[in-house]
């Protein structure tokens, strides 16, 4: 097993010495006002797609039939903006605000457009129902959908239908790995709340590394590893509030910033900016913030070679 | 005999056959057979011409194309995110095939409305507000309130809340003439429909979305996903989302099952216009056993009534002859049911005189009459008045702007502020959708705009309705309560200003700011 799995402390240790640019620039999304309270949960939209990173894993296989399983069993209510899915409905946008904000900087692309991704290949690996893929194919870009979970994958389509702007979105039943294998290439890779049911995020971020033009984008968002992440995300999340299903996350396979920025540093992409997501109790809505101790989201480019 | 039932089976095969290539023409036939073969609709944000019907495809429909229906349509046409949609407005009203035309020589129409500077700078944002400067506009930058016990006045400076004008009065027509005037000076893609809506079809939730019917059902059409409008004159239209601006009785809210509360006050609204000798630079209002009456400026030497009774004396006042109403007005506005109010009651003002310190500058101004009523310049229109509140504002594809969601008592003037702010927050929630790709008509998009709009509407309404109620009771310990309450929102600055600065528009909450 060439790509052993990293082990967490061990990257700590390294990752003391990194400084993160977690320089926020989305001045129409942004909420200044942080809220008093940030419960902040994770997000499991996309964990379908851990078997992506396991590709030829033979070990991580009973993990991720036990997450297929979990995930399929809902699938049909992705769309259901009031079902179990609610949460990440009610997230997509602030995630949106961040990717739309980012892409059209590197991109150099016009803010004010209703389309500004118009010319841009983007994959979202993990799309689950097709919740973050729509928007994307809405603001103008050309979508490649993949799942591991083949019923996500039929709800995608069938819904992408409905809308004559998404149906134009390509949906495979794939993983990142056979993508690689294929040799696509793609201007923006986007891998949300994923990472973190993958069982060796390395090999994982190479894959992802591998699919992005050089000096293309890449976005990953996952939850931080610290004591609020496990209130907020564990015990809130999960057996205070009942958003999520209790066992959704191991809180032990959850990575910090700082081993982020280095395992992206090593597969060739240089993290620019990140940000946090905190949840205002109060008004029921996610804003971006410097706070990335719970959810937060990266966006790095890939090194020209 | 039996060759003429041949015959008749004939002609009926004619006549069927006729039928059928009428079809074409006649829409509402066309949709029934729409769903199974639509064609290939454009991915762009296009209109979408379906060469198998003739029904037009629209990101937005406007039920209603009144001042606030026209407030969306210009507000989605200035900004950059929304002026690409492709929007049908809905509305049998011949004014909006033509262009504005105003004959300054007119006495202004009784219809106004008093816009406030929210509303102003709204206005102003979207390109309408100089159309509005075209023509009879009043601004005006004091108003007086009082009773007629005697016991209590205030007057309100535009300066107390540092502000150059508390507002302006306008015709209804004219500030509906400027929106479309704004709407045709721009590019923006609309089509309006001279007819009503008959009928609306909301397409089923997505959670029905079920697996079952991947594998057997033929692929769902993209209208799946639509609101299918059809309309008296036979036409329909696919739309993403339907907004309902068609008013207090609205079709939209009825046909989409929106739960309405409400009341209605045993009251009328006399609405009329008057001249005076002199211009009049003040907004008036006094409060009467039966209800208020105000006298708003209009510019040159007329104002506007809007008087509140019962219904009896609105019907007598309404037949009276033009001499006798006027003296009843200005009876009204000054010696009538009871005296002028001096502030040398409660102890000239001492107990509250506290948190005076040199802020209200206002508060020395002493009462004024206002100027009197000369003549009666249009014919006079009775209302009855009622308070009606929609429960939701938003549901899938549908949301309602205002009166459509929230009817007033015509106090303040605030009813259609209120509806302006509507069309301002929609178009604004609509654009924040758009920038992260959403469904403008997902449930998520639109309740951003219920979230927003309803505490402030409702606030508002609360306001004016216990305005009303303690203004409808003669009874002496309430007067003097009343009174106080107008003297001490008179002398306490902090709270008159804030109470100013709700009802011109600003929102925030009174008291808390």
């Amino acid at each position: 097993m060439a790509s052993k799995l990293v082990r967490h402390s061990h990257l700590r240790a390294l990752s003391s010495s990194i400084s993160i640019n977690n320089h926020i620039h989305s001045p129409h999304f942004s909420n200044p006002n942080r809220a008093p309270l940030s419960f902040s949960y994770r997000l499991f939209s996309n964990a379908s797609s851990s078997s992506s990173s396991t590709g030829g894993f033979q070990r991580s296989s009973s993990l991720k039939d036990l997450e297929l399983a979990k995930f399929a069993s809902i699938a049909e209510t992705w769309w259901d903006s009031e079902g179990p899915f609610k949460p990440l409905h009610v997230m997509n946008p602030t995630r949106l605000a961040f990717i739309r904000s980012t892409l059209c900087r590197h991109f150099r692309k016009d803010p004010n457009s209703a389309r500004p991704f118009e010319g841009l290949k983007i994959v979202d690996v993990g799309c689950g129902g097709g919740i973050l893929s729509e928007p994307l194919a809405r603001m103008g870009a050309t979508v490649t959908g993949v799942d591991a979970v083949e019923k996500n994958i039929k709800i995608a389509r069938i819904h992408a239908d409905l809308d004559p702007v998404a149906s134009t979105i390509e949906y495979c039943c794939t993983t990142a790995e056979k993508l690689v294998e294929e040799d696509r290439k793609f201007d923006a890779v986007i891998a949300l709340e994923v990472i973190e049911h993958v069982a060796n995020p390395a090999e994982f971020c190479k894959s992802l590394a591998a699919l992005t033009v050089p000096d293309g984008a890449t976005i990953i968002s996952t939850i931080n590893r610290s004591m609020r992440s496990y209130a907020t995300a564990i015990v809130a999340a999960e057996y205070l509030l009942h958003w999520l299903p209790k066992g959704t996350h191991e809180w032990s396979s959850f990575l910090t910033p700082e081993e982020l920025v280095l395992i992206l540093q090593r597969a060739n992409i240089t993290v620019r900016e990140m940000a946090g997501f905190v949840y205002n109790p109060l008004t029921g809505r996610w804003s971006l913030s410097d706070d990335i101790s719970v959810n937060f989201i990266a966006f790095g480019t890939k090194n020209c070679q | 005999m039996f060759c003429t039932r041949v015959i008749a089976r004939k002609l009926y095969v004619n006549v069927s056959r006729l039928k059928v290539r009428h079809k074409p023409f006649c829409t509402d036939a066309a949709t029934r057979v729409s769903g199974s073969n639509c064609g290939q609709p454009s991915p762009e944000h296009k209109e979408t011409h379906d060469l198998s019907n003739n029904i037009q495809h629209y990101d937005i429909a406007i039920v209603g194309g009144g001042m606030v229906g026209m407030a969306l349509a210009c507000s989605l046409a200035s900004m950059p995110l929304t002026k690409h949609l492709n929007v049908a407005i809905i509305d049998s009203n011949p004014a909006l095939g033509s262009r504005p035309y105003f004959n300054k020589e007119d006495p202004p129409d009784p219809r106004v409305s008093t816009v406030t500077p929210a509303t102003i700078s709204f206005f102003k944002d979207v390109g309408a507000w100089q159309y509005v400067e075209q023509h009879r506009h009043a601004y005006f930058d004091k108003m007086q309130v009082w009773d007629y016990t005697g016991l209590g006045y205030t007057r309100y400076n535009a300066q107390d809340i540092n502000k150059e004008v508390l507002g302006c009065v306008v015709e209804n027509k004219v500030l509906h003439g400027s929106l479309l005037s704004c709407i045709e000076n721009t590019d923006f893609q609309k089509t309006i429909y001279p007819s009503k809506l008959s009928s609306m079809t909301l397409p089923p939730s997505p959670s029905s979305l079920g697996m079952d019917s991947t594998s057997s059902r033929p692929p769902l059409s993209s209208q799946r996903h639509l609101a299918k409008l059809e309309l008296s004159d036979g036409n329909s239209l696919y739309t993403k989302l339907v907004v309902g601006a068609d008013g207090g009785k609205s079709c939209v809210r009825e046909l989409a099952g929106f739960k309405t509360t409400g009341w209605n006050y045993s009251q009328n609204a006399i609405i009329c216009t008057v001249e005076h000798t002199v211009e009049n630079g003040c907004a008036w209002q006094r409060f009467l056993p039966a209800g208020p009456i105000a006298l708003l400026p209009m510019g040159d030497n007329f104002s506007n009534i809007v008087w509140t009774m019962n219904p009896k004396e609105s019907t007598n006042r309404k037949l009276m002859n033009e001499d006798e109403f006027v003296k009843d007005v200005n009876n009204a506005l000054d010696y009538g049911y009871g005296p002028h109010p001096t502030s040398s009651l409660f102890g000239s003002g001492e107990m509250f005189s506290w948190p005076r310190a040199g802020v209200t500058l206002s508060a020395n101004d002493c009462f004024e009459v206002p100027p009197k009523v000369v003549k009666l310049a249009s014919e006079r229109m009775v209302f009855p008045l009622s308070l009606r509140h929609a429960s939701d504002y938003v549901s899938k594809h549908v949301v309602l702007i205002g009166d459509a969601a929230h009817t007033v008592h015509p106090l303040a003037g605030q009813g259609v502020n209120m509806g302006f702010g509507d069309a301002f927050a929609l178009s604004r929630v609509i654009a924040e959708g758009i920038a992260v790709g959403s469904d403008i008509g997902e449930v998520t998009v639109l309740k951003k705009y219920e979230a927003e709009r309803k505490p402030a509407n409702i606030m508002m309404m609360g306001i004016l309705d216990g305005f009303q109620k303690a203004y409808s009771v003669d009874f002496g310990p309430l007067n003097i309560l009343r009174a106080a309450a107008l003297h001490g929102a008179h002398f306490i600055s902090p709270l008159k200003r804030s109470i100013i600065s709700y009802a011109s528009g600003e929102q925030k909450l009174p008291l808390f700011t």
